[in-house]
Formats: structure tokens, C-alpha cells, sequence
């Protein structure tokens, strides 16, 4: 295990001075998500316009650097995205997170792809995975509009 | 027994985590084990096991007497009146859920009122909020002070004429403070009130004298107490456990079984339905064993000590902010630091082998009242010195380090 992999610079400065650190105004998707057993919490709000744009997202929240970190850099790079370009966004995260080494979107820059590497480190942590999942599930569960509240432990 | 030596007892520390020795600073979430308590379990499953209470062979009988004699320890350990007013449940929490359901099918009617405090783990607030539903019935919460106690005016200001029990831990396993039992005990009983005692941080770190403390009910969880998981304890006066109705039903609490019409066992079988954790009972004795060969005070004493010590490192690191500062307190010292998150101050922490608890504690009520999500504790056991006070402030230095904290 290493500390320095999972608390790598883009990581602390990103929780540090978290982006999007908001509440979108005239929202017209949100959904809250907690992780009950260290009460990390996190409400994800989502602007889509009439082309299924992603115009504005942003979240609301606290918790640990990882957790914060992971919501900043996602809400940085779904903005401006589509719903199906965001969605495919979030289904390579999750399986770079689960299981795959890299990540293979081809929507993703470099940069950006760089970016979420950098959240790689917990996949030596098994406990801290949720941290870095929960706001993209919370997200997930905004654009599917479903009402649930995403938890960790369901 | 020196208590320098106590250490030695505890097969876990000869083990390196992650290459490191252990600092388990995590006792009030769960104690470790000593080698006596881990053997008995062995030996009793490798030489002795059979159910108990039940068949009259020659292991039955054995085990049978085995189990009961640490009902009689236990009943010496706490000083309480009579034998049968030990029963032995799945855990604290099962404790605290047979009193809330008993109590609430039998004594509580809607608008009758409970009284917790901002201080309760989950399983002394959930298990009333049940009767909310089903009752009817009101919690209310008596406040914390500034210094995270509970004082006892604070308790008689939430007092009505509604008050039908008062719900209140003895140690606070966030703050660390010790709460009067004995004289909120007085003040109730003198209303009529009954007084429950949720005894998880108590009883592995206080004296115990149920007689003295003359609540109406205590919960004792074992594992905190160097004994194995799985296991609980309900004191209740006897007057309570005969009047009460059963909880759960099944083999070994009833007396008599007819289509039409079922009687219940007497006092403690009525509350111990089903095979019990039979092993875990037997072994637990060795815990009370191991505490008395320590001797309570020499524990309370070090412990006061061990806290003394890491509040005055604590204090001294200038990021760091403890938690409630009560007068009366045991071993538990919850902090944050100010610009890390208590689950990365855990995870930083665990690469030096520092074993800490980081999250509500199940305590949501207090970290709301707080205005933290969440907190970051070390708390102590016989086993600690302080030196593992002086790792933990080392290893609170590098997550500032990490952090880019001065």
C-alpha cells in the first residue's frame, strides 16, 4: 500500500478547493447520496437542456478528501457533455474503479483521463472505494431521475 | 497481575499489521481478546461441547453447569441481588431491544414520554423510536453542556409529569463523560420513572455495583469487554424480568406447550429462547476472571492516566481539537483536525499500524448537535500505554504533513 497513490497532489488540491462546490440554479435533476456508516453525504444537481445537454452540474456536500475530490473532478468533466456521452463517462470510471486498469473512453481527453487515474489509488484501499463511487452513483441516480437515494450500503 | 505486564495476555500484539506492531486504539468499539479467553473457547468446542439446559447426559449436565457458573460470576461482578436477573443475549443491542419492546408492550401508552440524551449510540435511541410508532409515545433528548457532559440538571429540566423511563449510557463512547447514574437514578425512581442504563462503555471501564447504582435496567455488551462477540448482558431487577412479558419464543423458555395455550419458563429461561451462544458464555468467564485478577481500580486508574496523557499531547498539537472536555471522563478521546476529513486521518493513521475508529461513532444525534459529519477517536483498554499515545501524535503529524498542515 501506498499513501502516496491515494493522496496524490490532483487529489488534495481538488478536495481542498473543491469546483462546483454549489447548487445549480433552475436545476432540473437532483439526487442526494450518504454513506451511512461514516456519514459522508452528497446531493448532486444536474441542469439538462432541451438538446440533452449537460449545461450546468454541480453538488453539495462533506466529506473526506477522496470523496470530495472524486465529485469535483467528475462534475468538472460532465459539464457540457451529453447524457449519453456522460453516462458512458460514468460506466468507464466505475469499471476502471471495479476492475479494469485503464480507463477506455474515447470521449475522455488525455488530461482528463490523467485526472481520474489519479482516483486509482483507492483500489488498494477497499474501504475507501465507496468514497470515491458514492457522488457518481448519486449522479447515475439524478439522470435516471428514479427518487431513490443512493446509498452505500444497499 | 502488573499491569505493565497485561500486554503479554494478548496474543494479537505479537502479530505485525502491515509490518507494523499494532496500536489498537479502538477498545470502545471492541477490546481484544486475552489468551485465556481464546483457549477456554477452543478447549470447551475441542472437549466438553454440548448444548446446554436440555439433555441429561453427562456433557449436557457439564456444560449446563459450566454456563450457569458465569451467570454466578456475573452476578458477583456486578453486584447484583439475585442470579436470575443476569440474562444473556445476542449482544448490548439485543439487550437494549428486549427492554424498549417489553417495556413498551406493557407499560407505555400514547403520549407517555421517554427521555434519552444527545449522547446515545444508535442502539439506545432506535430501539424507543420504534415505540413512536407503535406507542405513540414521545422521545425528548436532554442537551449536552459545552463541555460535553450531561449534567443533572439538564436532565431534570426534560423531566414531565409524561416521563415513563429514562434511557441514558454510562460512559459516552464519543465525549468520553461519565454520567451520574446513581443520583439520576435517585431523581427518577422518586418520580416513578424507570431508569434503563445503557452500559457498553461502562462496564468494561467502571466500577459495577447494580445495587448501589439501583437502576432498573443495565446492558452490558461482552465483547468490549475482553470477552467474545456475540454476547450480551440484561441486568434487570427481577421484579421487572418476572413481570415483563417474554421477548422472543421458542425451545427453552416456556413451561408448558398446548394447542390452546402455552405458559412461560421461569427467570432466566423466559428470556433465553433458543441454543445459546454457549461457547461464548463459558469462555466469557475467563473475561470476568481476567478483570478481577486485575482489579477494577488498578484498571480505572491506569486508564485515567493513559487519557490524562494523550489530552496533554493532544492539547499540545495545535491542529488538533478534542472533543468535550468533561470533568468526570473515561477512556475515549475523539478529535478532528481541522482540514482533514476523520477517514483520512484513519486511513494514514492505519499505515503506521495505528488502529483508530473515524466516522459518527453511531452517534448522529451528538456529531448533528456538533456540527461535524463526522469525528475521528482513540480510545483505550488494559493493554495500552502511553507510548501508544506518543505513535498516534507521530502519526497525526505525518497526515498533517500529508495535508499541508502547519
Amino acid at each position: 500500500m501506498n499513501l502516496k497513490e491515494l493522496y496524490q497532489e490532483i487529489i488534495l488540491e481538488h478536495g481542498k478547493n473543491p469546483r462546483n462546490l454549489r447548487k445549480t440554479n433552475n436545476f432540473n435533476k437532483d439526487a442526494k447520496g450518504n454513506n451511512p456508516l461514516c456519514g459522508d453525504n452528497v446531493h448532486v444537481y444536474l441542469k439538462l437542456n432541451n438538446q440533452r445537454k449537460v449545461e450546468d452540474i454541480s453538488f453539495e456536500g462533506s466529506g473526506c478528501a477522496i470523496s470530495m475530490a472524486s465529485a469535483s473532478i467528475m462534475t468538472d468533466l460532465i459539464k457540457g457533455k451529453s447524457d449519453n456521452e456522460a453516462k458512458e463517462i460514468i460506466d468507464d470510471f466505475l469499471g476502471m474503479i471495479k476492475e479494469n486498469p485503464e480507463l477506455k473512453s474515447s470521449i475522455l481527453e488525455e488530461d482528463d483521463k490523467t485526472k481520474l487515474m489519479c482516483l486509482s489509488g483507492v483500489k488498494q484501499y477497499p474501504m475507501r472505494v465507496k468514497c470515491a463511487t458514492l457522488s457518481w452513483h448519486t449522479l447515475i441516480s439524478a439522470m435516471e431521475d428514479d427518487g431513490k437515494q443512493v446509498s452505500t450500503e444497499d | 497481575m502488573n499491569i505493565n505486564t497485561i500486554k503479554k495476555e494478548f496474543p494479537i500484539f505479537d502479530e505485525k499489521i502491515q509490518n507494523n506492531d499494532l496500536v489498537y486504539l479502538d477498545s470502545a468499539n471492541s477490546s481484544q481478546k486475552p489468551k485465556v479467553v481464546i483457549d477456554r473457547i477452543n478447549e470447551f468446542y475441542t472437549k466438553e461441547f454440548s448444548n446446554v439446559g436440555r439433555s441429561i447426559h453427562y456433557l449436557a449436565v457439564a456444560a449446563t453447569n459450566l454456563y450457569e457458573n458465569t451467570r454466578i460470576s456475573v452476578q458477583k461482578y456486578i453486584n447484583a441481588k439475585d442470579k436470575n436477573e443476569i440474562v444473556f443475549t445476542k449482544g448490548a443491542t439485543e439487550a437494549l431491544n428486549l427492554v424498549a419492546n417489553t417495556l413498551g408492550q406493557k407499560y407505555l401508552n400514547e403520549g407517555d414520554e421517554i427521555l434519552l440524551t444527545e449522547l446515545e449510540h444508535h442502539s439506545n435511541y432506535v430501539p424507543w423510536h420504534y415505540l413512536r410508532k407503535s406507542k405513540n409515545i414521545k422521545i425528548n433528548f436532554a442537551e449536552i453542556n459545552e463541555y460535553g457532559e450531561i449534567p443533572i440538571e439538564n436532565i431534570e429540566k426534560k423531566i414531565t409529569s409524561k416521563t415513563k423511563i429514562i434511557a441514558i449510557n454510562h460512559l459516552s463512547n464519543v465525549t468520553g463523560a461519565i454520567l451520574p447514574i446513581k443520583e439520576i437514578t435517585e431523581i427518577a425512581h422518586s418520580k416513578g420513572i424507570i431508569v434503563v442504563v445503557d452500559g457498553c462503555q461502562g462496564a468494561p471501564h467502571l466500577k459495577l455495583d447494580m445495587q448501589d447504582l439501583d437502576c432498573d435496567f443495565y446492558a452490558i455488551s461482552c465483547h468490549k469487554m475482553y470477552g467474545p462477540t456475540g454476547l450480551g448482558i440484561l441486568y434487570g431487577k427481577k421484579k421487572w424480568l418476572e413481570e415483563l412479558p417474554p421477548y422472543q419464543g421458542g425451545g427453552g423458555m416456556i413451561k408448558e406447550v398446548k394447542k390452546d395455550r402455552i405458559t412461560y419458563g421461569d427467570l432466566p429461561n423466559k428470556y433465553e429462547a433458543g441454543t445459546m451462544a454457549t461457547a461464548q458464555v463459558i469462555a466469557f468467564d475467563k473475561s470476568i476472571k481476567f478483570l478481577e485478577s486485575i482489579g477494577i481500580e488498578n484498571i480505572i486508574k491506569h486508564e485515567k492516566e493513559l487519557i490524562e496523557y494523550g489530552q496533554e499531547i493532544l492539547k499540545k498539537n495545535n491542529s488538533v481539537k478534542l472533543i468535550g472536555n468533561p470533568k468526570n471522563k473515561g477512556g475515549v478521546l475523539s478529535f478532528t483536525i481541522e482540514g482533514v476529513h476523520p477517514h483520512d486521518i484513519a486511513t494514514i493513521l492505519d499505515e503506521d499500524g495505528v488502529a483508530i475508529r473515524a466516522g459518527h461513532h453511531c452517534c448522529q444525534i451528538l456529531h448533528d448537535k456538533l456540527a461535524i459529519p463526522a469525528s475521528a477517536r482513540a480510545s483505550v483498554g488494559v493493554y495500552n500505554t502511553k507510548s501508544d499515545f506518543d505513535q498516534l501524535n507521530d502519526s497525526i503529524n505525518k497526515c498533517k504533513k500529508i495535508f499541508d498542515l502547519k
